[in-house]
Formats: structure tokens, C-alpha cells, sequence
């Protein structure tokens, strides 16, 4: 949600302060940086859904259970969370959790595919000074969008950026997946935004959840990597990127942000039963450091996992350590290399120097050797293509009227259906 | 970067909220959706007193601060004050 590079203050002699990146590395008493996904039901089926999600999972954390952990980060001072799924607004309580967040003092910024952003809602949102909304678009038009994203998706994201502008809410963000389709399109890409008084947020695609499928055909071209790179350059602050970039720093000036990998240390992910990774792009059991209702619940996860502890331990860049360029990539992205089956500490598979591809290149045939995702959500059938209202609001309830199922007329016990007071 | 004037009274800006970490401490500004980092726990120590201190020099001598360290400290709080991270009480209209 920060809106430009972090400026560190300090009051004592720069020179020899550490930097804020080798302080960070030892992680923070609460994550900067954390995304939570409430659902991993979605409208849509987008083929390179980081969390394969399309069908909403039976253990999804309750309403009551949500507002809980809320309650921990508030204490803990996360001072805003990165809400995703699945599109987090087929929740039914989705409006609910979001007023019962900011009203306890923790900033919500949403991520949506816009399917529910209606003039009414958007009002709404507008009125609320600690909410944020980022629009999904991996296209420009509606050719190289829907493509990727689904027949018809284009014009919900348009009609939910209309929506949002004539509301009034400003600086909300047009967020991009830059794949090997819409890299022409950066310049359409920022015209969009500013049409709608948005800010776009340019992203990277990892070969993560059904990403992993398409990664090989999507993911950009080494002379696309130098495009971006100057366009990001070029843009300044004016463009955000959730840091996502920084294996291109090794194109020499370092991108604005942290360029560092924040997993466990200032980033994690609690995904919608739960359970909390590493970071949003490992949903795999080798990065799963707890679940969000064990004893101690989100706080413990955070300070006391294994996982968590090692990742904070200082990195020694394996084989990148020889390499010039170590310091300012930090041997790029942990999710990317181990879901291209690279070793977490080599090269990343996009290392601008080449080293990632030498490594892609001798790799076994076919795809078995590669780590799966923990958990896979996608529809088993393909999206409706029926005309209707949308979504349908999915949710499942305990019927509190009813304490035991109903007695069976086959049923021998004597006390059976007696009911004590 | 000019300093701050240490002979007014300051404070957080309403919006802004303090986690203080190891290193220093964190500051969110929700109205600008900015995050700062203070490097120093005295700084830290500074900033949170400044609201029941008559002066920002007040807080700073409270804090322990020598003389010798007020122009460091005055330039920190100058840039918090630029990104709207502390404000003027009572500010002269």
C-alpha cells in the first residue's frame, strides 16, 4: 500500500548505520507485508492463478474466525493487510470483514477481478480513507486480457475502474501480471490507468499454481526483461511493483523498493483455511510454517516457526555468491526458483545474466520432476458461460437451532432424541 | 533540508501509527499510505514524547539528548515533517 520507496530516517551518521536491507533480513516483530486470502473461490479461471484457485475450499476460516485474527493483527500492528483469493468478494461477509478491519485500525487493500464492484459499492469504498482497491488487468485490450483471464473479464475489470473513478475514489491500482503478451503494452497499460485516475502496479508472473503451467509460454523473453527494466526505470516511482522486480536490479541501477527477498521476514501469506507460507507465490508444504487457529495463532506462527527462523538466518547466495551482482539481485525469487525446479540457492530462472536459463536448460525432460502445489483449487469444469447475474454468494453455516441430526424411526435406544434441559 | 524549528510544539500526525521494531521503529501514515523507517531508538524515544513535551527541544532534552546531537535530530524530524509524519500543534495561523 505504500505509495513509494520507503524512506528510512535516521539521526545518527549514515555512513556507518547498517542498511535498512541487512536489518530487515533478520525479520520484524510483525510482517510489513501481509497478504491474506479469504477464499479460494473465484468467478473466474485465469490460467496462471498463483493460488490455483476456482473452487472454495470446506475449511475456509468462518466469519467469526476471520475477525479473530483481525483482532491479533491489530495488536500486533500490521498496519494493513493485502486481502486476495480467489476473488475475495464472493465472500458474502467479505463487506463486513472489510468495514470490522479498518474499523480496528487495520488498512485493507483488496485485490478484485471487479465482478463485484457496483456503483453502490464503489461509493462505499470511496467513503472508506482505509481501503484500497487494485483492479486485476493482464491486458490492455481485451484480446491479450481475456486470453489469459477469460472471456468477458476485460469489460467487468473496465466497468469496476469506471465505476470506482465516477465514485470519486482516487489512486486506486490497475494491477498487471506482465507476461510475454502485454510487455508491448506498458504505455496502453499506463494510459489506462491515469484515464481513471489510477495508479498501475506492474507485477511479475511466477511459475506458481497454475502460473507453473503456462509459466514456460508467459513468462517474458530476456530482450522483454531489458524492455521492462528501462520502462520501470524510466517510470520512476510514478509505477509500483510490490518490489516484485528485483532480480532485474542486476541490470545495473538498482529499482526502487526494499530488493530484497521479504519472505518470512517482512512477508508471509495466510491463505483461506489458515494456513501461513512464507510468502503468497510458495503455496507448498516445503514453506508452510503453521495454521492461523493453533495455540498461540498468527503471532506464534510469525516469531516462533521453524521455517520463519531459518529463512531470517543470513543467506550465503550459494552459487550466485560469485557473482558480481549478488548484492543488488540477493539471487532474485525463492518461489520462482523452486517451482522451475532450480535450487533455492542458485540463480533465479530469469537471472538477467543468463544463468538461470543455463541452469532451465539442463534440466530432465517433461515436468515430473517438478514440486507441485500443495493444494489445488481449480473448477473441474470450466467457468459457466450462461449469461446471469454473476456469482453465486457460497457460503456454509452450522445450523445453530438444531443440536443433533434427527432421530432415525429405526433408532433402538431408549433415550434416543430425549433432550436434557 | 532545513531542521525543524525545536522551539515550537509538535507531534504525530492523528493518522499515523508507531510499531517500534529492534532496529528503530516503523511509522504508517494511513492518510498517505506512506511507511517510514526511524533507525535509531532515540528517535523513536523523541517522537513519542513529543506530544506531551512544550517543544520539540523540551522532548529532545528529555530524551537524554546532548547539545552537541540536536541538529542531527532537529534534520530527522524536519524530513518526518515533510511526509506529513509530524505535525505543528497549534500552529501559528
Amino acid at each position: 500500500m505504500t505509495t513509494s520507496t520507503p524512506a528510512p530516517v535516521t539521526a545518527g551518521d549514515t555512513s556507518t548505520a547498517p542498511r535498512l536491507v541487512d536489518l530487515f533480513e533478520h525479520g520484524l516483530a510483525a510482517p510489513i507485508c501481509l497478504t491474506w486470502e479469504l477464499t479460494y473461490a473465484c468467478n473466474l479461471s485465469c490460467a496462471h492463478c498463483l493460488s490455483s484457485s476456482g473452487r472454495r475450499d470446506p475449511r475456509e476460516l468462518s466469519t467469526a474466525q476471520v475477525k479473530a485474527v483481525i483482532d491479533e493483527l491489530e495488536a500486533m500492528q500490521v498496519f494493513y493487510v493485502n486481502i486476495g483469493g480467489g476473488e475475495p468478494t464472493v465472500r458474502a461477509d467479505f463487506w463486513e470483514l472489510l468495514d470490522y478491519a479498518t474499523a480496528h485500525h487495520v488498512g485493507v487493500k483488496f485485490s478484485t477481478n471487479g465482478v463485484r464492484i457496483t456503483p453502490e459499492i464503489a461509493r462505499r469504498l470511496a467513503a472508506n480513507d482505509y481501503v484500497d482497491v487494485q483492479i486485476s488487468l493482464d491486458g490492455a485490450t481485451a484480446e491479450v486480457n481475456d486470453a489469459v483471464r477469460g472471456a468477458g473479464s476485460y469489460d467487468i475489470a473496465l466497468r469496476a475502474m469506471r465505476n470506482l473513478a465516477d465514485a470519486g475514489m482516487r489512486n486506486f491500482k490497475l494491477s498487471v501480471v506482465c507476461t510475454r503478451h502485454n510487455i508491448p503494452q506498458m504505455d496502453e497499460f499506463k494510459a489506462l490507468a491515469d484515464r481513471y485516475g489510477a495508479q498501475l502496479r506492474l507485477t511479475r508472473l511466477r511459475p506458481s499454481g497454475r502460473g507453473a503451467d503456462v509459466w514456460d509460454e508467459l513468462h517474458p523473453t530476456a530482450e522483454q526483461q531489458r524492455q521492462l527494466y528501462d520502462w520501470l526505470l524510466a517510470h520512476g516511482e510514478q509505477v509500483l511493483t510490490g518490489d516484485s522486480f528485483f532480480h532485474l536490479s542486476a541490470f545495473g541501477k538498482a529499482l526502487p523498493g526494499l530488493n530484497l527477498c521479504g519472505a518470512g521476514r517482512v512477508v508471509c501469506l495466510i491463505d483461506p483455511v489458515g494456513d501461513v507460507y512464507a510468502c503468497p507465490f510458495a503455496i507448498h508444504d516445503d514453506f508452510l510454517a503453521g495454521n492461523v487457529r493453533e495455540d498461540g495463532g498468527f503471532a506464534r506462527v510469525w516469531r516462533e516457526s521453524e521455517l520463519f527462523q531459518e529463512l531470517r538466518e543470513p543467506q550465503t547466495g550459494g552459487a550466485c555468491a560469485s557473482c558480481a551482482f549478488y548484492s543488488t539481485c540477493k539471487g532474485g525469487c525463492m518461489a520462482a526458483k523452486f517451482f522451475t525446479g532450480l535450487p533455492l540457492d542458485g540463480p533465479d530462472p530469469e537471472c538477467v545474466q543468463g544463468y538461470g536459463e543455463q541452469l532451465l536448460a539442463r534440466r530432465p525432460d517433461g515436468r515430473d520432476h517438478l514440486p507441485r502445489p500443495s493444494d489445488d483449487h481449480s473448477h473441474r469444469t470450466g467457468p459457466a458461460r450462461r449469461p446471469g447475474p454473476g456469482p453465486v454468494d457460497v457460503v456454509l453455516t452450522t445450523r445453530q437451532d438444531i443440536a443433533a441430526p434427527p432421530v432415525s424411526a429405526c433408532e433402538e435406544n431408549p433415550l434416543a432424541g430425549l433432550k436434557l434441559p | 533540508m532545513t531542521a525543524l524549528d525545536l522551539d515550537r510544539a509538535w507531534d504525530l500526525h492523528p493518522q499515523v501509527s508507531v510499531r517500534p521494531e529492534p532496529f528503530g521503529a516503523l511509522l504508517y501514515h494511513f492518510g498517505t499510505r506512506k511507511l517510514t523507517f526511524l533507525k535509531d531508538r532515540r528517535l523513536l524515544e523523541v517522537v513519542r514524547s513529543l506530544a506531551g513535551a512544550p517543544t520539540a527541544r523540551a522532548a529532545c532534552a528529555a530524551a537524554g539528548l546532548r547539545e552537541a546531537e540536536l541538529p542531527r535530530f532537529a534534520q530527522a524530524m524536519a524530513a518526518l515533517a515533510g511526509s506529513s509524519m509530524l505535525v505543528e500543534r497549534n500552529p501559528v495561523p
